[in-house]
């Protein structure tokens, strides 16, 4: 994947404006993208991700700035001479065309020779293991083959970027395990550079190299997985991301302790953002359901709490208690037996919280 | 529900069924069976009275069965009948309709098909204005046109002729043609376009290629409408189609209404099925379709 030595950005966007009518879905967006780098615009409906990766595959006009694809300037081309490929979360699979001639359409349709398209057609169907498929219609297939149809649509294109929106959003939660796995095999595999649409943060999670945090028209964070689940910007990205999510307490600084009505925690150990920062200012106190554990690490910092809801998730099981009267969950083994009403020890370490600006929700 | 009803019902246990409103279902067959004699009575009395000779016809009841049928006035509607000095039936009729029919049809769908699908997924500037134009179009009653479009015609030098009579039909048609079309296509995903302009599919290759195909609902919709509305079609006929293309309903007419000699029931009668065969077969052939082509002609009500 890091084969190449000189790191020639595979997508450059610069200063990229959008506007429809009179609103602007996306302002001055700067993004570079490296080759064969998994990216995964991620951030809930409306946020402008699909709007971007529109405007990379040339299916939507831009006001503003400048796309780059394989060091070509493609701000005004035709989707086709983009070098791209895409995968629609309807699949948008011809109806009336079968397998064979869905893969081979784009082919066909730009005069690549006969041996050539059956050469790629057969490429991709053996990737995706169509090859019992090639003669059904659409309609005779089921979801999972669907998209895996359309993908092979992308493959035969044989192009430096693939790009997905959200291709896996209509299928049930197994058939979307299974699809996740394979694409990640596939980017594996191919070594494309790859951007990914999804509003679903396990999705971005397991496949991305980059994730790139969106809220309305603005990337928050981009960022490998762990850094964004670990060290969030900002307090969206902090809620956003995480499942079952975090829990935020809304209370002060009081130098390095964290002021919670009567309970003060003392932050020691937390990395605090470089500049100044106002001693006695509000702030919120953000904690993973899983940095907290039941009486057992002996540092950091313990409180008692009282067991509110108990709810098992087969693996782990998520308790809810309170802290300075604000709820929390804790993660814990799913193997433990707990009862509602119990009074537990509960230690987190502060090295692990995040704390935001309750004002901007910027990360201190 | 049959099933249901007629399913053994288990003795010992006195399970309230619900009960069927009755009353309503008695009146709504009877409302039924009240509209359907109505539009079937006047079939019924023309169908016998073409079977009938003048004789019998000249004795009144018109209810009464012909005493022996005879496929006479038929043969006379179809080429003896007088429509105006010739006296050569409506047969003439009948294939200048079909002359007018085929190439209006056609045009008008073809046409149609291209402007809806130009204004459905692809934004095209003033796309809406003339979308809104066309709609406006197909909402303005056209005798209104008729006059200019009688000045304009022979102008060109079209008036009074087959040319003239099918760009006519096709004008008027294209309003609803567009309209019809344009919805049609519009309720196709997105995606499915996009995805052809990613496959490096042009405007006319997306058309043929990928919407063509999935066309067929609408473009049996489109024919309906079409073939019927321009079979049935009288004035502009009458107006623009000139001495030699005069459309069957126009003959028809004639014969019913010359003014010489005495009324031959039998023949009007004949001739009036005659010219109300074709759309009366698409009905029949087109079953299910007939339907959705009439409601999609309610936009132009």
């Amino acid at each position: 994947m890091t084969n190449s030595s000189r790191p020639a950005p595979s997508v450059v966007v610069r200063d990229l404006q959008i506007r429809y009518g009179g609103h602007t879905a996306i302002e001055d967006l700067d993004l570079e993208i490296r080759r064969g780098e998994f990216l995964v615009l991620l951030g809930p409906s409306g946020c402008g991700k699909s709007t971007l990766l529109n405007a990379i595959a040339g299916l939507l006009d831009v006001s503003g700035g400048e796309i780059s694809i394989s060091g070509k300037d493609v701000t005004f081309a035709e989707p086709k001479d983009r070098g791209i490929g895409m995968v629609f979360q309807s699949y948008a699979l011809y109806p009336r065309m079968s397998v064979a001639e869905n893969l081979s359409f784009g082919l066909r349709m730009n005069g690549v020779p006969k041996g050539e398209i059956a050469r790629r057609v057969e490429k991709a169907s053996r990737m995706l293991q169509l090859d019992p498929l090639l003669q059904r219609k659409p309609a005779e297939l089921s979801g999972g083959q669907r998209q895996r149809v359309a993908i092979g649509r992308a493959l035969v294109r044989e192009v430096d970027v693939f790009l997905f929106d959200e291709p896996l959003s209509n299928l049930d939660a197994k058939l979307r395990a299974e699809l996740r796995v394979e694409i990640k095999r596939l980017h594996q595999s191919l070594g494309n550079t790859m951007i990914y649409v999804t509003h679903d943060q396990i999705e971005a999670l397991t496949l991305a190299d980059r994730i790139a945090v969106m809220k309305g028209g603005v990337i928050q964070q981009l960022a490998p997985p762990i850094e964004v689940y670990q060290r969030p910007v900002n307090r969206f990205v902090a809620a956003f991301i995480g499942s079952p999510a975090m829990s935020f307490f809304d209370g002060r600084l009081d130098g390095d302790v964290f002021v919670l009505g009567q309970v003060r925690i003392p932050l020691s150990g937390y990395a605090f953002a470089d500049g100044s920062r106002d001693p006695g200012a509000p702030v919120t106190l953000g904690v993973r359901p899983e940095h907290v554990s039941v009486a057992g690490a002996a540092s950091g910092y313990a409180f008692d709490g009282r067991v509110a809801v108990v709810e098992p998730m087969g693996a782990d099981t998520l308790l809810w208690t309170e802290l300075g009267g604000q709820p929390m969950s804790v993660r814990v083994d799913g193997e433990r037996v707990f009862e509602v009403g119990q009074t537990l020890r509960f230690t987190f370490d502060p090295a692990r919280l995040s704390v935001f600006d309750a004002a901007t929700g910027e990360r201190v | 529900m049959r099933a249901a009803a007629s399913a053994p019902v288990p003795t010992g246990t006195p399970v309230a069924r619900p009960r069927r409103p009755i009353a309503g279902r008695v009146a709504l067959y009877a409302a039924l069976a009240v509209a359907a004699l109505f539009f079937i009575t006047p079939l019924y009395i023309m169908t016998v009275t073409s079977l009938k000779s003048m004789d019998e016809i000249r004795q009144g009841g018109i209810f009464a069965l012909p005493a022996s049928p005879s496929l006479k006035a038929w043969t006379a509607a179809w080429s003896e009948a007088c429509t105006g000095l010739k006296c050569t039936g409506i047969s003439d009729g009948f294939f200048n309709s079909l002359r007018i029919l085929v190439p209006s049809v056609a045009l008008s769908i073809v046409l149609g098909a291209v402007t809806g699908y130009a204004l459905s997924h692809r934004r095209i500037r003033g796309g809406n204005v003339l979308f809104a134009a066309l709609l406006l179009g197909a909402f303005m009653p056209y005798q209104v046109f008729i006059y200019p479009l009688v000045r304009l015609f022979s102008a060109v030098g079209i008036y009074g002729s087959l040319a003239g009579i099918v760009l006519v039909h096709v004008i008027f048609g294209l309003p609803v043609m567009t309209l019809l079309f344009r919805n049609y296509y519009s309720s196709l995903p997105v995606d499915l376009f996009k995805a052809a302009r990613v496959d490096g599919a042009g405007f006319w290759q997306i058309f043929f290629y990928v919407v063509l195909p999935m066309s067929t609902p609408a473009l049996v919709v489109a024919a309906i409408l079409q073939i019927t509305g321009i079979w049935n079609d009288f004035i502009l006929g009458l107006v623009f189609a000139g001495r030699d293309n005069l459309p069957m309903t126009v003959l028809l007419n004639n014969v019913v209404n010359s003014s010489q000699g005495e009324k031959l029931y039998n023949v009007n009668m004949a001739a009036t099925i005659l010219t109300a065969l074709l759309p009366l077969a698409v009905y029949f052939l087109s079953g299910r379709w007939f339907v959705r082509g009439i409601a999609a002609g309610g936009v132009k009500g």
